[in-house]
């Protein structure tokens, strides 16, 4: 009997779990579905709520999002290299190893005051794009790292062995066996990791991305906003209006976001299938 | 060949040690920043003073309103995540069948991903509004709202991580208990929990880690207040709520009112590192044990 209720009140909780959710979705949808089309998503910046769209934000974010990716891939990917196939052993890649599980739990607006401290006022890069991707770069590069490192220690020992056993190098094995082999479960790990530097918004705000940016970038050494900050902008406000825009904004990321998920879920998917095959 | 192959070695090695630069950045900015403010505040002040008016003509610096702020916001946090989080957990690892485990990660894991500006508007235009049905002294910006959606933010975190301890713990202790009849609940809380205890801890210090660095929601909901009380109903802020506040402003840079973001950013990360090695060196601890 007991046991019963034991079960019931733990099934209840995960039940919450989802009604918060479900409610949070509901609550976006009901306050912001109605603000949406397709003139509030190529609009731009505007005092009366009724003109304002998202255009500059929406690009703001993809430009960021470019950047972010262009350095944290590759260095996250080679880190991730090293660290599972070539110094799993010494001192120097145990000490790595730890520092970057820290770094994966500090806070991201600390990244956005080591931002503003090195890229925007030390390296002199601005208010830009650049810096807000670079920021971000160094915030997503523990994920990408973590996950790729998961994604090698996935591809079976075998496959090194019979590259080697043909006379291959480490590094024509790593090349042309292993990264091939584990590439979906990369992808799936870069594709999550950036969904999360979309969301971001505190270390941004910290580096000075600007909220009041009339107009798109059109260069890396641009001022911008992204999303987020759009959203955080007009939350902030008191007026009713601006909030169904903040709501209306809060769908686009969410289905931006849902998109790559569900992409990331596709490669997971077919990855494993050809796993078992 | 073999020069090629050395050179894409060391060129590997290089991506990797980037990280360590990061740290060591991130340290060195700090320390400059903190250290010239130090200069100008004495850090007993800092530290021990019940005034935080930076903005204001007769500028207090102290930062313990910002720091009790923080730590209100992240106890109702974790008031909320840890007993629905060790259920859950529980209940995935002990319970669930694999069918159902299938139907609730991915909401857990939608939930995690849900950007936290997201998290700000709902406790600011939803929770916080329900909440003044029940409790009509509550301001429209608190701690209460915040930090309820808080802990809904870290319950993934705390329920992923608590489970995958779980899952941790050798069959045989789970058989030897059914075989002196216990029940599965029995089991599951007097036999499994305490076996997984260090993993459970790592995974709830992890979570106050992420509380206290959690910036976006109390930055929207708490309001902008430094106010050195434990009442959850007034407007309060929080250490990360006050950097975003000054980086919105246009406070010129290498003003002492700048510095100060730099100081409560040392102050957030010397507390939430300190959580976070602590956390690891559980989760190893516990491995060592099971593995």
């Amino acid at each position: 009997m007991k046991d019963l209720l034991f079960r019931v009140i733990a099934l209840a909780v995960l039940c919450l779990a989802l009604v918060a959710l479900a409610a949070l979705i509901w609550d976006v949808l009901y306050d912001g579905a109605g603000r949406l089309s397709w003139e509030f998503i190529r609009g731009y910046p505007s005092r009366r709520a009724a003109n304002a769209g998202i255009w500059h934000a929406l690009t703001g974010s993809v430009f960021v999002i470019l950047v972010t990716a262009a350095l944290a891939v590759p260095v996250g990917v080679a880190a991730a290299i090293y660290l599972e196939e070539y110094g799993t052993r010494s001192v120097m890649a145990r000490l790595i190893e730890i520092n970057i599980t820290n770094l994966a739990a500090v806070p991201s607006i600390i990244y956005g005051l080591l931002g503003l401290g090195l890229f925007v006022r030390t390296l002199g890069l601005g208010r830009s794009v650049m810096a807000g991707g670079a920021t971000l770069a160094l915030l997503v590069l523990p994920v990408v790292i973590l996950s790729t490192r998961e994604a090698l220690r996935a591809v079976p020992k075998s496959l090194r062995e019979g590259s080697y056993a043909l006379g291959a190098t480490k590094w024509q094995t790593i090349w042309f066996q292993v990264l091939p082999v584990a590439m979906p479960g990369i992808l799936t790990g870069l594709i999550l990791a950036l969904s999360r530097a979309i969301g971001e918004t505190a270390p941004l705000i910290t580096i000075g991305a600007v909220t009041f940016v009339t107009f798109a970038p059109d260069s890396v050494w641009s001022t911008f906003t992204v999303l987020p900050i759009q959203i955080f902008n007009w939350v902030s406000r008191p007026q009713v209006e601006f909030q169904a825009n903040a709501a209306a904004a809060i769908i686009v990321l969410l289905v931006l976001l849902l998109t790559l998920n569900a992409g990331a879920i596709w490669l997971r998917d077919r990855f494993q299938k050809k796993g078992q095959a | 060949m073999r020069k090629l192959e050395a050179a894409i070695e060391w060129a590997l090695f290089l991506c990797a040690l980037l990280s360590i630069g990061t740290t060591a950045g991130i340290i060195a900015v700090l320390a400059v920043e903190t250290f010239n403010f130090l200069r100008e505040v004495p850090i007993t002040d800092f530290l021990f003073g019940t005034e935080w008016t930076p903005l204001f003509a007769t500028p207090r610096f102290g930062v313990l309103p910002l720091v009790i702020g923080t730590l209100l916001v992240s106890s109702i946090a974790m008031i909320v995540a840890l007993p629905m989080g060790l259920l859950s957990a529980i209940y995935l690892s002990e319970y669930a069948v694999p069918r159902t485990r299938r139907a609730i990660k991915p909401v857990l894991e939608v939930l995690a991903g849900v950007p936290t500006v997201v998290y700000g508007y709902f406790a600011l235009l939803f929770v916080t509004p329900l909440l003044q049905r029940f409790i009509p002294d509550l301001a429209g910006f608190n701690a209460l709202g915040p930090g309820i959606v808080m802990g809904i933010m870290i319950l993934p975190l705390v329920s992923s991580l608590s489970e995958d301890a779980m899952q941790g713990v050798p069959r045989g202790l789970r058989e030897g208990s059914y075989a002196l009849g216990a029940t599965k609940m029995q089991t599951s809380l007097k036999v499994v929990v305490p076996a997984a205890f260090s993993g459970i801890t790592a995974a709830f210090i992890l979570a106050v880690s992420r509380a206290i660095g959690e910036t976006m929601i109390v930055a929207i909901a708490a309001g902008q207040q430094p106010r050195l009380t434990l009442s959850p109903l007034v407007p309060i802020e929080t250490m990360t709520a006050y950097i975003v506040q000054v980086s919105m402003g246009d406070t010129p840079q290498g003003t002492l009112e700048y510095r100060t973001i730099f100081a409560v950013g040392t102050l957030l990360f010397l507390g939430t590192f300190v959580l976070n090695l602590v956390s690891a060196w559980l989760r190893e601890r516990y491995r060592e044990e099971y593995g």
